[in-house]
């Protein structure tokens, strides 16, 4: 006899794969996490850790000691995810013994966000002038100039030296380094 | 009161100042101090171990039957990276370990130095928090904190990475008033209002289930009291996860058996059908919810867990309760007597009816057979001949621990010791010791494989100098069972390397040990052969022969949803059930 059983109720239609959890079809979205940590040897390797082995993506992490006294530090951790993954991240953080609190900035609060970004552009003639014309619309500062370079420092959020630096592109744009965003929120409480 | 004391004294001092009574260990050049200062009392009685991935399942074993924290001792480099799979079993099934391993001296760390090892890095992601100890000074907080860290929140392994020259300095010892760690807290205590909310949707629940995990057994005996007794109060039916049985006793008459892929046919379609899931204590593991979207399509679902993660992490729940299971469970039982009933009792009787229908089923049925033993009727008469005695279970893993499982009840929770989450082979003898330690008078028995055992089998030594009267009763069907009986499911039979080939002759191998050994093949002389073990006062290798192609059902096949079991009397050929998506899953 076949005992493949049936039950009284029946199984939804067939999935797109086995693996599929109620998240999976969700859109993913960009998160800003602020993520409060004792600043003891480790932290960040646990931090960084817990994203690659759980497969979760960094896009930008910046981290400096805040509080010298209580020796904390401020984790700001841009990811990408479902919303399910993101609930998750941000409950996994929290799970990490010297982890204080973790702040989902995107989701509690209007946060400001900056970013520090050096740019570094080659080219004479036109193209010298029309980069300084573009950084002065961006309150770009020079921070070393040569005959044929320059390097601007700019700060702002992500996606203002996103678009500076792809106005520098054609103009001749060498190399970048960004700092990867700090955040805070706004108002006059604490996160 | 503070004590000037070395680094290896404080080790012992604090785990005396810890209640800690055995340690588990193996010694080595970094952690010689520490054995110095162990050779120099006798408070805490160290159990040596032949193998370091031994100490860790043992001190698991102490700790899961004794509800304390288990704590064990290795040198650097091999002992730490031995102790590895140890603690990610222990990181897994949620089981405090407290884990000392020896570091070179700090000055040497990172030099490439002999057994050196970067122990807190490779045990970063294998214990619930580490410790490198780089002063003398910081010595004695981080002992004591991480004893409260690993049975605190949800249970788990530190380990405390001590450089041989922080073991040799002299310092302050004294045990800090206040042993918590200055900012890890977790919630105890469930938020009020959502417990009511609680209350309210199982006063309306028609087809409920109580789905109960190894986070009842963590939290301790109150959580199984309350738990029964929320179960005698509502009526709902309960079914429980590998890690979970024990907290609700098998004799209940609200008993469904354990759940998932090789749960009773009861229990996963009471789980496919309910209208109202409570989840306490359990994390919807994939051995348990089967194919995802196809998980209980129909209910709503409270979950209760210590652990925020675990809360929406593989199914969402419409009801998140985060606290310890006992003081939850406390909040909701006192709501329910106070205000709560059952809304609707016919739908109640009617939902107990279905589930009589598929009890009926009798899904854990085999075919008996008078010359040859089959695993599940080993199991049954293990149980019948042991279950007035104090018992104390343990497994390998395969599919003797699914038939232990299923075939074996337990009326008690910390009578059961498997590895759950990780699976690893080897498990149940190691464990074995360190419940044998525990309870010197219990009868221990480590259910396991013909192979499972060979995994660690050294640990018979250990047993033996103890004077550990561990049974092990091997069900020996000459394969990796799972192994092979996943290649029949998946691999057309393709028995690739899962034969137990060149097996030692246990019953020889029981005696280069100095233990007894026994062999049994026939059915009717089993009752006998089983007697004789349990009365035997030394430790015991029973090798119990059993049909060799047998295969654990029912089952719920990968990919597969609740209501989609295999069930015994499915037939002879169980292949070409999986189709190519369910192959790629484990």
């Amino acid at each position: 006899m076949n005992a493949k059983s049936a039950s009284p109720s029946p199984t939804p239609a067939s999935p797109p794969s086995p693996y599929s959890s109620a998240f999976a079809r969700e859109n993913a979205e960009t998160h800003t996490l602020s993520v409060l940590v004792d600043n003891e040897p480790g932290v960040l390797g646990r931090v960084v850790g817990l994203f690659s082995g759980r497969g979760y993506n960094i896009d930008s992490l910046t981290v400096a000691e805040v509080a010298h006294e209580s020796h904390q530090s401020r984790i700001t951790i841009v990811t990408t995810g479902t919303p399910g993954a993101i609930e998750q991240i941000s409950h996994q953080l929290e799970r990490l013994v010297p982890v204080h609190k973790v702040t989902d900035l995107t989701l509690s609060v209007r946060a400001i966000e900056r970013e520090l970004a050096m740019v570094k552009v080659a080219g004479k003639g036109d193209a010298r002038v029309e980069a300084l014309r573009l950084a002065d619309a961006f309150r770009a500062r020079v921070i070393d100039a040569t005959l044929e370079s320059f390097v601007f420092e700019l700060t702002g959020a992500p996606r203002k030296i996103d678009d500076f630096i792809e106005l520098m592109r054609p103009i001749g744009l060498v190399e970048v380094s960004r700092t990867g965003v700090a955040a805070i929120s706004r108002g006059p409480k604490p996160i | 009161m503070s004590k000037q004391m070395t680094g290896a004294e404080m080790i012992v001092e604090a785990l005396k100042d810890q209640g800690v009574d055995t340690i588990f260990g193996y010694p080595g050049g970094a952690v010689l101090p520490i054995y110095d200062a162990i050779f120099n009392q006798n408070r805490v009685k160290h159990v040596l171990v032949r193998h370091e991935q031994g100490a860790a399942h043992a001190a698991e074993g102490y700790a899961r039957s004794t509800g304390k924290v288990g704590a064990m001792l290795v040198t650097s480099g091999p002992g730490a990276t031995n102790a590895v799979t140890g603690l990610t079993d222990a990181l897994l099934d949620s089981i405090p370990v407290v884990c000392i391993t020896g570091q070179v001296p700090t000055h040497l760390i990172g030099s490439d130095a002999f057994q050196e090892c970067d122990t807190v890095g490779i045990t970063r992601s294998c214990t619930k928090h580490n410790y490198l100890v780089k002063s003398i000074q910081d010595l004695p907080r981080i002992l004591h904190e991480a004893f409260y860290v690993a049975r605190s929140g949800r249970p788990g392994p530190v380990v405390i990475d001590v450089p041989k020259d922080v073991q040799f300095a002299t310092g302050t010892y004294s045990v800090p008033k206040n042993a918590q760690h200055k900012t890890y807290r977790p919630q105890l205590k469930g938020d009020l209002g959502k417990i009511k909310a609680a209350v309210e949707m199982m006063a309306k629940a028609k087809r409920p289930i109580l789905y109960t995990g190894g986070g009842v057994i963590n939290s301790g005996a109150a959580a199984a009291t309350l738990l029964r007794e929320l179960v005698s109060l509502t009526n709902f039916p309960i079914t429980s996860t590998l890690m979970g049985l024990g907290a609700y006793p098998a004799s209940g008459k609200n008993w469904l058996g354990m759940l998932g892929m090789h749960g009773t046919y009861e229990s996963n379609n009471a789980m496919h059908d309910c209208d109202l899931m409570i989840a306490v204590g359990a994390r919807f593991d994939d051995r348990i919810t089967g194919r995802l979207d196809a998980f209980s399509p129909g209910s709503k679902k409270i979950h209760i867990d210590i652990d925020p993660s675990s809360i929406n992490k593989n199914v969402k729940v419409d009801l998140g309760i985060v606290g310890d299971v006992a003081h939850v469970l406390e909040d909701l039982v006192r709501l329910w007597r106070a205000e709560a009933h059952v809304a609707e009792p016919k739908a109640l009787d009617k939902w107990w009816k279905q589930i009589d229908e598929w009890r009926a089923r009798n899904s854990l049925a085999y075919k008996a057979s008078p010359t040859t033993i089959m695993p599940q009727y080993a199991v049954q008469r293990l149980y019948e001949l042991t279950k007035d005695r104090d018992t104390y279970i343990t497994t390998e893993v395969g599919q003797h621990q699914m038939w232990a499982a299923q075939h074996y009840h337990f009326e008690k929770p910390n009578r059961w010791m498997t590895s759950g989450g990780l699976g690893t082979m080897g498990y149940g003898l190691p464990a074995a010791i360190g419940v044998q330690m525990a309870h010197p008078d219990a009868l221990v028995v480590d259910i396991a494989g013909e192979a499972s055992i060979l995994m660690n089998i050294q640990e018979m030594s250990t047993a033996m100098q103890f004077r550990l009267p561990v049974k092990i009763f091997i069900l020996n069907n000459e394969y990796m069972g799972m192994v092979r009986q996943w290649q029949e499911l998946l691999h057309g039979g393709r028995y690739s390397h899962s034969y137990s080939e060149s097996l030692p002759d246990f019953v020889k191998l029981a005696e280069a040990y100095g233990a007894k050994g026994i062999r049994c093949s026939d059915p009717a002389r089993l009752d006998d052969a089983i007697r004789e073990m349990i009365e035997t006062p030394n430790a015991v290798i029973f090798d119990c022969v059993v049909d060799k192609m047998e295969n654990c059902l029912p089952m719920i096949p990968s990919g597969k949803a609740h209501n989609e079991m295999i069930l015994p009397d499915f037939g002879d050929d169980i292949g070409g059930v999986i189709d190519e998506k369910g192959k790629m899953l484990v």
